[in-house]
């Protein structure tokens, strides 16, 4: 047993010690125990440093709202380190490694803290007025002094190893909290039948219950009663319990997220187990039993190691046999630290004094405190403490008709706070339920409700376990007769309820200037009192713009306990009623939440589905390289030994000029338009005129959208007179579908027309090359394909090595060109077939890379790269697409717009460069006089660049302001390092500008 | 994440099946070609954008795959009630009185 530990007290286990290290020292704990409590039975109360000063700080609370005990934990092994943790919910384990934060080079001596004597320069907003000047400092000075300084905890720098689970649950009542009115309504919910989950985020149940072990309810010391609720609830079938499970978010209609920690209490984590779950729970009724947090009192060196909350000093006692101190002073503004004072002393605790700033108390608690010799002091104020790193003694003084009397010591070891308590509404303002101000509490407390909720107990601003249980058990009962069924509310025998009554005030009066007192609102950002007074001073009125200007509020505890505190403080500075000046909004999650719960299994390749076509795996074993397209990943070269890209691409585009390349694209978006008005249909949606489009032919198409710009292209071949081959870019396919089906329901509905998406239904192989024909004609049976029957832009049902097949005459190179659908799962026999038979023709796979360079060549545009939704058919020069005497399409009228109209629009254009080698950025910008001014006048963008190995040089396209009027001017593209490159605007059409290549007889 | 009523499905299904897809009840003009510049304008691009029950189109996409509309208080992201394409907006008033 180590010096504070108090025998007979606390629910850890005696007879299981636990080692564990703080800052490469060992303590020991005992099973049950969390790291704050085991290092405070140690003794130790210096857990940390804070935020901007650097001020050596102590734990505040036994619970989830600690905003100074958070440590850094490694859980074994590379990855398993997380900052931040709350030393207050890490239970300790047999080997747990932890530190504290901020501080160098060690927790007792940290060089940081001179910022705490310069505390003048870091007031409220010293941000904004510290770093405004000279504005070359940002990026050499104040930035990186502002990274260095930002954040307690160090992020990890390798990968989590870990996993994260996520599930779905539906239930009829899920009760948050399992304190007494949470226990109440689970049981009353259950007992009805309901299918109830009650959750909490302790690692035991029982909240307050835990605490107060003196109760008694039904004759059973709270204990017991604990006991045997838990085993009725866990008799029910139809109710389940969680622990270790935070409410983190409620969201629309009763979604509640949560986060169950599965394994952070464990030594030996079982293989595969997950770290994590995160539950997307549907419920249709939801009972919140929160509880309230407990405030702590605003005074000069409140933050002093070795002051707490009195209600922490409590639970450290009576859950964790733990006494924080052997001669502690209360400090206190409710009845609840009185009956802390109370169990310490009766657990062997020299009470030094209960001093409370209110005038009187109940006679009951004077003569409970005189009986145990505790002296009291009433309608007395704090106005210092003594010690640096563990608090020695408080500074008291009377306070007699508003003025402040002469001050005096009270010696101690530990300083316990009450000032009042907070009901916990932060999952209740997540809905935007309205909070309504009690004036007479000085609380806020839940007003008109947005969901099928039910708030209970001290959540509500209830006092007292008989009330929490009634309560809770009414809010079960209530919500079992929302689902339309029938319960009736539990009656509870309580005996020795510890009710009381309490105030709540602004920073306590004080005989020195307050100008001076470092009176800690927030612990962990640093705020004060002054800060707030100052931050009104200069012109926030708004408790929002009080908030961001001082930071009170915005730490890893999201306000907990500084909040309500910072909003007393602020409106009392701006002469205004708390709901004058306004709450700040409660956000999700509830406590931090790690990204890995958020994650879940969507990580690494399950992050986003990987689509591959059929011939992927022969690319994959013949090497090729891939990029993702969309969602498909796409062979993207195919080098051969010792080959770069560029090399791998110049020799695929050769071979592919010079005698044959195989490409597969299968990838390209396919979509049959079917039915009686099928062509109706298409020219509606595309420019193009489709009427007189025969069977067997094809098209280019071009789709706009209502505005007028480029949406997607594509060749789209007439099968028979009802059926249309829609091929779209790869990446538009969904989005075109859903543009179709869009305005065939929406717009059209009287149209008969079918749309399928038929995309991975076929497997595409291109052929190009001055050998394709000859490659393909010898396995195409039940149709002429010669120069003279099969012309180019031509489409074929027909097979091809004894595949069904929709064969098209097409290309995109430039070529003499082919594509072959086949029914997908005979994708790779052709292609092998293909291949094999290619050999003759030293046929050579190409990838993506390739046939941009192939098509760009040939001054093809790519929809998404050469346009970028602001493009019209005219600014990319393929007006001709446009059926101009169709009386309507999609995107007509836009045409005629004045904007689209106007002179000057940025159109496509070819670009070379003066040096044939250089070969510009894509996405670089254009200006024409390189000499100009900065800031410059860009005129456009490189779009497309590649090396032309047909051509011997480079080539480019371009959007550029009034482009088609530049022609042979030279205008200037700065290279990466901005020296600007000349090139020439021409025509974008570099190779082949006949067509005389796809002649090929 | 919403429940939202798929008027074609006649189920409440998770918003993940559905797709938003803007203002409802905005036609395409029979003859755009007859709309003045400013018409034009008016029907690409100019929408109600309210503080209050918002008529919308939704797309069940990853269902039926039925557009249809609905009323959704864009302040408390409620919806009031979910009806197939091409029928009236239901009134506001008639439906509460219904509830």
């Amino acid at each position: 047993m180590t010096e504070y530990r108090v025998k007979g007290r606390g629910r850890v286990n005696t007879g299981k010690p636990v080692k564990f290290t703080f800052d490469d020292r060992t303590y020991q704990g005992f099973e049950g125990d969390t790291v704050a409590s085991a290092l405070l039975a140690n003794g130790v109360h210096l857990m940390g440093r804070s935020f901007k000063y650097h001020r050596p700080r102590g734990v505040v609370t036994a619970s989830s709202e600690e905003p100074n005990a958070l440590v850094g934990t490694t859980r074994g092994g590379k990855g398993r380190f997380e900052p931040n943790t709350r030393a207050t919910m890490q239970e300790i384990y047999p080997g747990l490694k932890t530190e504290s934060q901020n501080k160098w080079p060690s927790l007792k001596f940290d060089v940081g803290a001179i910022n705490d004597r310069l505390y003048m320069l870091f007031s409220a907003g010293f941000y904004y007025k510290t770093f405004m000047w000279p504005r070359s400092f940002w990026d050499s000075v104040y930035e990186p002094f502002i990274r260095k300084a930002a954040g307690l905890g160090k992020a990890p720098t390798e990968v989590d190893p870990d996993i994260y689970a996520s599930r779905y649950l539906h239930c009829d009542v899920l009760v948050v909290g399992s304190g007494p009115a949470g226990i109440a309504a689970a049981l009353t919910a259950g007992r009805a039948g309901s299918k109830v989950v009650l959750v909490d985020e302790n690692s035991e149940m029982g909240g307050t219950l835990l605490s107060e072990p003196s109760v008694s309810i039904d004759g059973q010391p709270a204990w017991d009663w604990l006991e045997s609720a838990f085993a009725e609830l866990d008799r029910m079938p139809n109710v389940s319990r969680m622990t270790r499970t935070t409410a983190i978010g409620y969201y629309h209609q009763n979604m509640i997220g949560l986060v169950q920690k599965l394994t952070d209490h464990m030594a030996d984590v079982p293989e595969g187990a997950p770290r994590e779950r995160m539950w997307r729970v549907r419920a249709k009724e939801v009972v919140l039993a929160q509880g309230a947090i407990e405030r702590p009192m605003v005074f000069h060196g409140n933050d002093t190691p070795g002051i707490m909350m009195s209600g922490a000093a409590q639970t450290f006692l009576n859950r964790f046999g733990v006494l924080v101190g052997k001669a502690p002073v209360m400090l206190t503004s409710h009845d609840s630290a009185w009956y802390s004072a109370f169990d310490m002393a009766d657990a062997g605790a020299k009470v030094v004094a209960i001093v409370d700033t209110r005038e009187d108390v109940a006679q009951a608690l004077k003569d409970e405190a005189q009986a145990r010799g505790i002296k009291t002091y009433l309608s007395y104020t704090a106005t210092g403490t003594k010690g640096r790193l563990r608090v020695k003694a408080l500074r008291v003084n009377p306070v007699r008709d508003g003025k402040v009397g002469a001050a005096h010591m009270l010696f101690c070891d530990a300083v316990l706070v009450c000032g009042g308590w907070t009901p916990s509404l932060h999952l209740f303002s997540h809905t935007k339920g309205s909070l309504h101000w009690d004036e007479e509490a000085k609380v806020y407390l839940p007003g008109r409700k947005t969901e099928d909720v039910h708030i209970a107990g001290a959540g509500r601003g209830l006092w007292g376990v008989a009330t929490a249980l009634e309560d809770g058990s009414k809010a079960g009962a209530d919500a079992v007769k929302s689902l339309g069924g029938k319960a009736g509310p539990a009656t509870y025998e309580v005996a020795d309820d510890r009710t009381g009554t309490g105030i709540t005030q602004k920073e306590l009066p004080t005989d020195r200037s307050p100008g001076k007192a470092k009176a800690f609102v927030d612990f962990q950002n640093d705020v004060t009192a002054k800060d707030i007074r100052l931050a009104v001073r200069e012109g926030m009125k708004s408790i929002e713009h009080v908030k961001r200007y001082t930071t009170n509020g915005m730490a890893t505890d999201q306000g907990k306990l500084s909040n309500m505190n910072g909003l007393t403080i602020a409106s009392d500075a701006l002469g205004k009623e708390a709901p004058q000046v306004g709450l700040t909004t409660f956000r999700p999650p509830y406590t931090p939440t790690t990204f890995g719960a958020f994650a879940g299994y969507h990580k690494g390749t399950h992050f986003e589905v990987t689509r591959k076509t059929p011939i992927d795996s022969w690319a994959e074993e013949n090497g090729a390289e891939f990029e993702p397209v969309a969602l498909w990943r796409r062979a993207w070269y195919f080098p051969k030994a010792g080959e770069d890209m560029h090399k791998a691409v110049a020799r695929e585009c050769k071979a592919t000029r010079e005698s044959l390349g195989i490409f597969d694209a299968s990838t390209l978006g396919k979509i049959e338009v079917s039915g009686p008005d099928a062509t109706e249909f298409m020219n509606r949606m595309y420019t193009n005129p489709w009427t007189k489009l025969g069977v067997g032919r094809a098209r280019y198409g071009l789709l706009l959208g209502e505005d007028g710009f480029i949406r997607d292209d594509g060749v789209i071949g007439r099968m028979r007179d009802d059926l249309f081959h829609v091929t779209t870019t790869t990446g538009g396919a969904p989005r075109v579908l859903n543009m179709m089906e869009d305005y065939l329901q929406t717009e059209w509905p009287e149209l008969k027309v079918w749309l399928t998406s038929t995309t991975e239904e076929w497997a595409t192989i291109a052929l190009n090359g001055p050998n394709a024909r000859k490659l393909l004609e010898p396995f195409v049976e039940g149709a002429d394909i010669s120069a003279d029957a099969f012309p180019h832009m031509s489409v074929v049902e027909c097979t091809v090595a004894g595949f069904p097949s929709r064969l098209f005459r097409i290309s995109f190179t430039g070529e003499l060109g082919f594509e072959i659908n086949v029914p997908a799962r005979h994708g790779k026999a052709l292609w092998e077939k293909l291949w094999e038979a290619g050999q003759q023709y030293d046929i050579c796979p190409y990838g993506t890379e390739t046939m941009h360079v192939l098509r760009a060549e040939k001054g093809f545009i790519i929809v998404g790269q050469d346009t970028d939704g602001t493009v019209t058919p005219h600014d990319a020069g393929i007006g001709w697409a446009i059926g101009k005497m169709k009386p309507d399409f999609v995107g007509k009228r836009s045409l005629a717009r004045p904007d689209i109209v106007a002179p000057g629009r940025k159109q496509l254009v070819g670009l070379l460069t003066e040096d044939p080698k250089t070969v510009l950025t894509e996405g670089a910008q254009i200006v024409d006089d390189p000499k100009q001014a900065k800031p410059m006048k860009m005129i456009g963008h490189v779009t497309s660049s590649y090396w032309s190995e047909a051509l011997g040089r480079s080539i480019a396209m371009a959007v550029v302001e009034g482009g088609f009027d530049r022609m042979d001017q030279t205008l200037h593209v700065p290279d990466e390092s901005g020296n600007p490159i000349p090139a020439k605007v021409t025509g974008t059409v570099f190779y082949d500008p006949a067509g005389d290549r796809l002649k090929v007889e | 994440m919403l429940l939202i009523h798929c008027p074609y499905c006649d189920d409440t299904l998770p918003e993940l099946e559905f797709a938003y897809a803007g203002e409802a009840h905005i036609a395409r003009p029979a003859d755009p070609s007859k709309l003045s510049d400013e018409e034009w304008r008016d029907f690409l691009f100019i929408r109600t954008n309210v503080k209050g029950v918002h008529a919308e189109r939704w797309r069940h996409i990853h269902g039926c795959g039925r557009f249809f509309n609905a009323l959704r208080d864009t302040v408390s992201d409620r919806f009031l009630t979910t009806y197939k394409a091409g029928e009236a907006r239901p009134d506001v008033q008639t439906l509460e009185a219904a509830e």
